[in-house]
């Protein structure tokens, strides 16, 4: 339907972070303002949610266009859910940095450009043209350089160099991707790009611009031989920034990869057998990796690799369930990820270190705290019926559907791994003895902190602790809305023909 | 016309990548404009290239009667090419502070992050 107000959550993400950098010395009402604009924000994300859930994909084209010419915005149910589970994580992070931020760097427009961020989540997710994605990756891109900049640390420039220069050869690289897909089609409309490309004879040319999208956004969402720039950056900032970057933003690329690979290129054998096997390296190297670490938050950043593979597989197997899976996966993942690292920064809080060999005694010191800690690193695990566990079911259900078997092996190898590291990092940081830690050098510990602080930091926690449980416990909704947008997905035909107005039928 | 573009266009990416892979920090940065701008003109040549009819209607015509150049790939392209500046910029500006406080240039020296803690 024909809906103006699909922009909404976007442009009250810029309305918030505009009125915030009228704050820019004011901390406080900041951290109020910021607060306040994440609820309303949220509630737009159920608004637009429920909207679309019960009308059907909601778009608007820019300037009463018509389609292909004028730039579009789609909600189709994915890029909703998407929206509403971004604003989730974005309200929790709004919460977690209050609490832990420490105020030199909030004084630098810290809340001002983690709405903007959210903002360009946003745009990304609701963009039904490729160059408009392209702007929307660019303005979620800049945000993060500042955000993981923040402070300048030695750590975080060395940190964001790696994560700056692979971002920029990324965003070469899509704009060489759209260059050929607008030499093919003559068009950038998602919707109109999917018939022309279908229509293309010469599928080697198609499949070099896929192979340079999954390329670009291969690296954004780090995949197998493209995810180095990840363990570097991502445990620099400070655990707030990680947690809307751990959460968030990798994600981006798979939603992106999602969106180009069953609207555009989907259903090709070899792009499938191709992702496939980068989906069981991704799993392989990401589990792997994280097993070695002894810093916290880079185990965690490993575990996002491993978790990116589980997305990518069914991406590769391309059957409904599989893509259920994916979906399901997302859904789950963007929610315990962003907890996880509020996770890591709770125990350097509570600790002052993040190195698992010398931390200890958390559950001894901390059992109530602890006991709510199990809940977002078990749902990593996928230890049922918590929420990890139910998308895993579809994804070796496609895989028996489709005699993936070895992709179904690297799944269960990776489910195991990521169970090992969960398993040390409770035995170490939870039920060992700890030594003498190292004395913070600034900051507050947790115990020293005012008891609204405390708070502040738990309840993020908490919430997003309990949307996990729901999606854990409620899976049959969950199921319902994943495999409605997995079928959607699947067949195309209704998107298209809502954007462009006609009837068509796609081979 | 063509021809000539195809081939800036390669050189402009092989360049681009060759500096890319090299160890300075500041060849990365140049690797990277270049990169950028081989791509705007790829963007720029793939909307197939007209010369002397710019998209507009003549006085008393109510359609186009003859082919016109394509307007959008150029709008696209003045797009990207701002939004490379910004990014540049910033990631020069990143450089000179990583410059400062790392003091070198050399990409092989930055490894304190991949090691432990």
């Amino acid at each position: 339907m024909n809906n103006i107000l699909v922009i909404v959550p976007i442009l009250f993400q810029l309305f918030a972070g505009t009125i915030l950098l009228f704050f820019w010395n004011k901390i406080q009402i900041q951290k109020s303002l910021s607060i306040i604009f994440s609820v309303v924000a949220l509630v737009l994300g159920i608004w637009l949610f429920k909207l679309t859930w019960n009308e059907g994909i909601q778009f608007t084209h820019a300037g009463s266009w018509e389609t292909p010419f004028g730039i579009s915005f789609v909600s189709d149910l994915l890029s909703a859910t998407l929206v509403l589970v971004a604003s989730i994580a974005g309200l929790a992070v709004s919460l977690f940095s209050v609490g832990t931020m420490r105020k030199e760097r909030l004084k630098f427009g810290f809340f001002p450009i983690v709405h903007f961020l959210i903002m360009g989540l946003c745009g990304a997710f609701l963009a039904g043209d490729m160059f408009n994605l392209y702007v929307w990756f660019e303005v979620v891109i800049i945000s993060s350089f500042v955000l993981l900049t923040l402070g300048g640390t030695k750590s975080q420039l060395e940190g964001a160099i790696k994560y700056v220069s692979l971002n920029l050869l990324a965003s070469s690289l899509f704009l060489i991707g759209i260059g050929f897909v607008y030499g093919l089609t003559g068009s950038l409309n998602f919707a109109d790009v999917a018939i022309k490309l279908s229509a293309i004879s010469n599928r080697g040319l198609v499949n070099v611009t896929a192979g340079i999208f999954l390329v670009a956004f291969g690296i954004k969402s780090a995949i197998f031989p493209m995810y180095f720039w990840l363990p570097a950056s991502y445990h620099t900032p400070p655990p707030a920034v990680s947690a809307i970057f751990g959460g968030l933003l990798t994600k981006l690329g798979v939603y992106a990869l999602i969106r180009t690979f069953t609207l555009m290129f989907g259903g090709d054998e070899f792009l499938g057998v191709m992702l496939s096997i980068i989906a069981a390296l991704t799993i392989l190297s990401g589990g792997l990796g994280s097993l070695l670490q002894k810093n916290l938050s880079k185990a965690f950043g490993y575990l996002i690799i491993c978790h990116i593979g589980f997305m990518i597989a069914g991406l590769g197997m391309f059957t409904e369930v599989a893509i259920l899976g994916t979906v399901f996966y997302l859904i789950h993942d963007i929610i315990v990820k962003t907890n996880l690292f509020m996770v890591s920064g709770l125990v350097l809080k509570i600790n002052g270190t993040q190195d698992i060999s010398k931390l200890g005694g958390m559950y001894k010191n901390y059992p109530v705290i602890s006991l709510l800690l199990t809940v977002p690193l078990f749902s990593l695990v996928g230890i049922p019926p918590l929420s990890g566990f139910w998308p895993k079911i579809f994804l070796i259900q496609g895989g028996l559907a489709t005699k993936e078997y070895f992709l179904i092996a690297f799944i269960v190898l990776g489910s195991f791994l990521t169970l090992w590291v969960v398993a040390k990092i409770w035995a170490e940081v939870f039920w060992k003895n700890g030594e003498n830690l190292p004395v913070k050098a600034y900051g507050l510990y947790f115990n020293q902190m005012t008891r609204s602080n405390q708070m502040m930091v738990i309840i993020p926690i908490i919430l997003l602790s309990a949307v996990s449980l729901y999606i854990g416990f409620a899976a049959e909704q969950i199921y319902v809305l994943s495999e409605k947008i997995a079928h959607d997905l699947m067949n195309p035909q209704e998107y298209i023909e809502t954007i462009l107005g006609i009837k068509t039928t796609l081979p | 016309m063509e021809v000539l573009l195809i081939i800036i266009i390669g050189l402009l990416h092989a360049g681009g990548l060759y500096m890319l892979l090299r160890r300075s920090m500041f060849k990365i940065i140049i690797g990277l404009i270049l990169l950028g701008n081989g791509a705007n003109l790829l963007i720029f040549l793939l909307g197939r290239l007209v010369k002397g009819h710019p998209p507009v209607i003549e006085n008393g015509m109510k359609v186009f009667k003859e082919i016109y150049a394509d307007p959008l790939p150029q709008a696209v392209v003045l797009t990207a090419i701002v939004i490379g500046f910004g990014l540049q910029s910033f990631a020069i500006i990143l450089i000179k502070k990583v410059f400062k406080v790392l003091e070198t240039d050399d990409l092989d020296e930055l490894n304190s992050t991949d090691e432990e803690i």
